[in-house]
């Protein structure tokens, strides 16, 4: 099977699970290349994670992860939240990602991203999400997007 | 010369020569970087922008070796698809001030004017 394939069936199998998904892009893509992984998800919400890893050290004399794995992690968290609050996959495309880094993360620590989707209209799906290291009291990044739907969600 | 970080490597990135004096990073395309299919990744894409804004501040502050660059936050304006080609991108700093620096990058492929995707980053500076 092609990508393509692997992503269409992905998608299709009754509703939208993002398990599947993540589980296919681990073995592709940009997601796959961090480590990032499914952790759970709700009615509006998809958690996300992926641990430290040398190859991703955007600092070498403190060993801090770069923001762009966060960045990945928080727009891939993002877009699982728009398919599971609306139950089935919609194609759509980000407009627009802010990422506040309130810290950075600690290094051999698991980051963990959750984003909700709590606003969506027939074009534009609004999410929101923060990133911790262990304490979700003590959030590393907190971000904000908006993604535009390529087709009109019935 | 400025270093890349482990993560530039992940993402493929090598320096490609300047614009405006400033370094022009190339990324090019692969899995690695590949989102859903026939697509960039957009994490990949704000990488790349991330580290062409960081690398537009370190040539900006040129001596001042000493600066503790920390991103504050980064917005990135996705403007089109990115397709399976070779990625550019540059950064721009919009004002150096002592503590804050306003750094924009963007990022395209085959023709600069054509943009796929824009960043503003807040910058702090910390010295000495």
């Amino acid at each position: 099977m092609s990508d393509s394939d692997h992503f269409s069936s992905a998608i299709q199998a009754g509703g939208f699970e993002p398990t599947q998904l993540v589980e296919m892009a681990r073995m592709h893509g940009h997601s796959g290349k961090i480590g990032i992984r499914y952790d759970g998800h709700g009615e509006d919400w998809v958690e996300l994670s992926f641990d430290w890893h040398e190859k991703l050290v955007g600092d070498p004399a403190t060993a801090t992860i770069a923001s762009g794995p966060i960045i990945t992690l928080m727009d891939m968290a993002s877009s699982l939240s728009i398919w599971v609050r609306s139950g089935r996959y919609i194609p759509q495309v980000t407009l627009d990602l802010r990422v506040d880094y309130l810290r950075p993360a600690r290094p051999h620590h698991t980051v963990h991203g959750r984003c909700e989707c709590y606003r969506m209209t027939r074009s534009i799906a609004f999410v929101r999400g923060q990133a911790h290291d262990g304490d979700p009291q003590d959030p590393l990044a907190h971000v904000a997007g908006t993604f535009m739907f390529l087709d009109d969600p019935a | 010369m400025i270093a890349l970080p482990p993560y530039a490597d992940l993402l493929g990135l090598r320096r490609d020569g300047e614009r405006d004096g400033m370094p022009v990073l190339a990324m090019a395309f692969g899995r690695q970087v590949l989102g859903r299919p026939g697509f960039l990744h957009g994490g990949a894409i704000s990488g790349l922008l991330e580290m062409a804004a960081f690398a537009a501040l370190r040539t900006a502050l040129g001596e001042e070796g000493e600066v503790r660059i920390k991103p504050v936050n980064i917005t990135v304006d996705f403007m089109r698809g990115g397709r399976e080609l070779p990625t550019q991108a540059v950064g721009h700093v919009s004002r150096l001030g002592k503590r804050i620096a306003n750094v924009e990058a963007i990022a395209w492929q085959e023709n600069p004017d054509v943009p796929i995707a824009a960043a503003r980053m807040n910058m702090l500076l910390v010295r000495g």
